[in-house]
C-alpha cells in the first residue's frame, strides 16, 4: 500500500489516473536478484537474450531489495532460509509482489514428505501473488506468470475500496 | 599394498584394537575399537608402509537394529611426487568405528587429517556422533537451534519451526496444495 492508495472516492479522475499509474507499474516490474536453487537457472535464462524478460520491462534485476518491486522466489526454501526470505520481503518498498516459482516454493514439491528442512510452500512465510508450477518451470512459464502479475496490476485501482470507506464511516461516528 | 596385508599389519601392531575385518567387500575395511581409533589413525598416516595421507570421505551410518552408530573413514595413499625416495603406494583402505547409539563418542581425527574437521561436524549435525577433542563441534548445515539429528532412522520431523508449520500426519493425508 503506497501513499496514493485509498486516497480518492470512486469516480471522476480515478479511471485515467489508474490507467496511467498501472501502465507505469506493470511495465517496470523490477525483480530482485534472488535465486535459491535450480529454478534460478531458468530465471537466468528468462533474463538472457533468448527469452528476454526485458521485453516486459522486468529485465532490471536489482541487487538490493530496496530497489525491487518483485521477488521471484526461485528454488527450495529451507527453514534456515525462511527467515532471510522474510527479511528481504520486509525490506522491499511498496508496492511489492511475489512470484512463487517451481514446485518447492508452491508446496514443498518433492520435499513435501521427506524433506525435514523444507518449508511446505513459501506462502507460509510471505504473501504470494502468482504461482508458477513446474520442476523447474520452463522460461515461457515464468514469463506467463509475469504476464498474469501484470494483469493483476492492471486491475488495481487508487479508488477507495468499500471496506476502507465503511471503516472510516464507523470511526467518524 | 593389498587390503589383507594392511589388515595383518594393523592386527600385529594394535592387536585387540582391531575388532573385526571384512575383506571380501568391494571396499575392504576393518572395524577399530573407538577408544584406540586416534592412535590407529596416526599410525595409518605416518607409517612408511601405510602413508594414508588422504581422508577421502567420512560416512556416518545408523545401525538402528544393532543399536549402534558407525563412522566409516575412506583412506587413500595419495602419491607425493616431490619425495622420490618414498615409494608410491596408491592404495585404498577403509576403517569403520562402531559406537553405542545411546552414547556415541568417537575420538576426533581432525588433527590427523584436516579434511575430517568439517566432515565430523556434518556427521555430528546429521547423525549426532560426538567427536571428542574436535576444535569446534557445532552444527554445520542445520540452524544452531535445530532439535534432533535429521538423518537418524528414528528422527521425528519438526511439527513447526519458528512458527512455520512443518509436515504433520494430518497434512500428509490432507495436503493443502
Amino acid at each position: 500500500m503506497s501513499w496514493i492508495e485509498n486516497r480518492f472516492e470512486e469516480g471522476l479522475i480515478v479511471t485515467s489516473l489508474d490507467w496511467a499509474i498501472n501502465w507505469g507499474r506493470q511495465n517496470s516490474i523490477w525483480p530482485m536478484t534472488f535465486g535459491l536453487a535450480c529454478c534460478a537457472i531458468e530465471m537466468m535464462a528468462v533474463g538472457a537474450s533468448r527469452f528476454d524478460i526485458d521485453r516486459f520491462g522486468a529485465g532490471a534485476f536489482r541487487a538490493s531489495p530496496r530497489q525491487s518491486d518483485l521477488m521471484i522466489v526461485a528454488g527450495t526454501v529451507t527453514y534456515k532460509m525462511a527467515s532471510r526470505v522474510k527479511r528481504l520481503y520486509n525490506q522491499m518498498p511498496d508496492p511489492k509482489y511475489v512470484i512463487a516459482m517451481g514446485a518447492c516454493t508452491i508446496g514443498g514439491g518433492p520435499y513435501f514428505k521427506h524433506g525435514y528442512h523444507v518449508v511446505k510452500g513459501v506462502d507460509l512465510v510471505v504473501p504470494v501473488d502468482v504461482y508458477v508450477p513446474g520442476c523447474p518451470p520452463r522460461p515461457e512459464a515464468l514469463i506467463e506468470g509475469l504476464m498474469r502479475l501484470q494483469d493483476k496490476i492492471r486491475h488495481q485501482t487508487r479508488a477507495i475500496d468499500p471496506m476502507t470507506r465503511v471503516r472510516r464511516e464507523v470511526l467518524a461516528r | 599394498m593389498v587390503s589383507e596385508e594392511i589388515c595383518d599389519i594393523l592386527k600385529s601392531e594394535f592387536g585387540d584394537a582391531v575388532v573385526g575385518s571384512v575383506m571380501d567387500a568391494r571396499r575392504p575395511y576393518v572395524v577399530i575399537a573407538a577408544d584406540r581409533w586416534a592412535e590407529v589413525a596416526a599410525f595409518l598416516r605416518d607409517d612408511s608402509r601405510m602413508q594414508m595421507n588422504m581422508l577421502q570421505c567420512l560416512t556416518a551410518l545408523d545401525l538402528l537394529e544393532d543399536n549402534k552408530l558407525a563412522a566409516v573413514y575412506d583412506l587413500f595413499s595419495f602419491p607425493v611426487t616431490s619425495a622420490e625416495e618414498v615409494p608410491l603406494l596408491r592404495h585404498h583402505f577403509a576403517v569403520r568405528v562402531e559406537v553405542n547409539r545411546d552414547d556415541p563418542h568417537i575420538p576426533t581425527v581432525s588433527h590427523v587429517w584436516p579434511t575430517a574437521d568439517w566432515h565430523e561436524r556434518e556427521a555430528y549435525d546429521m547423525m549426532g556422533i560426538v567427536f571428542d577433542g574436535h576444535p569446534e563441534l557445532t552444527r554445520i548445515l542445520c540452524p544452531d537451534d535445530w532439535i534432533g539429528f535429521p538423518l537418524r532412522k528414528d528422527y521425528e520431523y519438526p511439527v513447526d519451526y519458528h512458527g512455520i508449520p512443518g509436515t504433520t500426519e494430518h497434512q500428509l493425508t490432507n495436503p493443502r496444495h
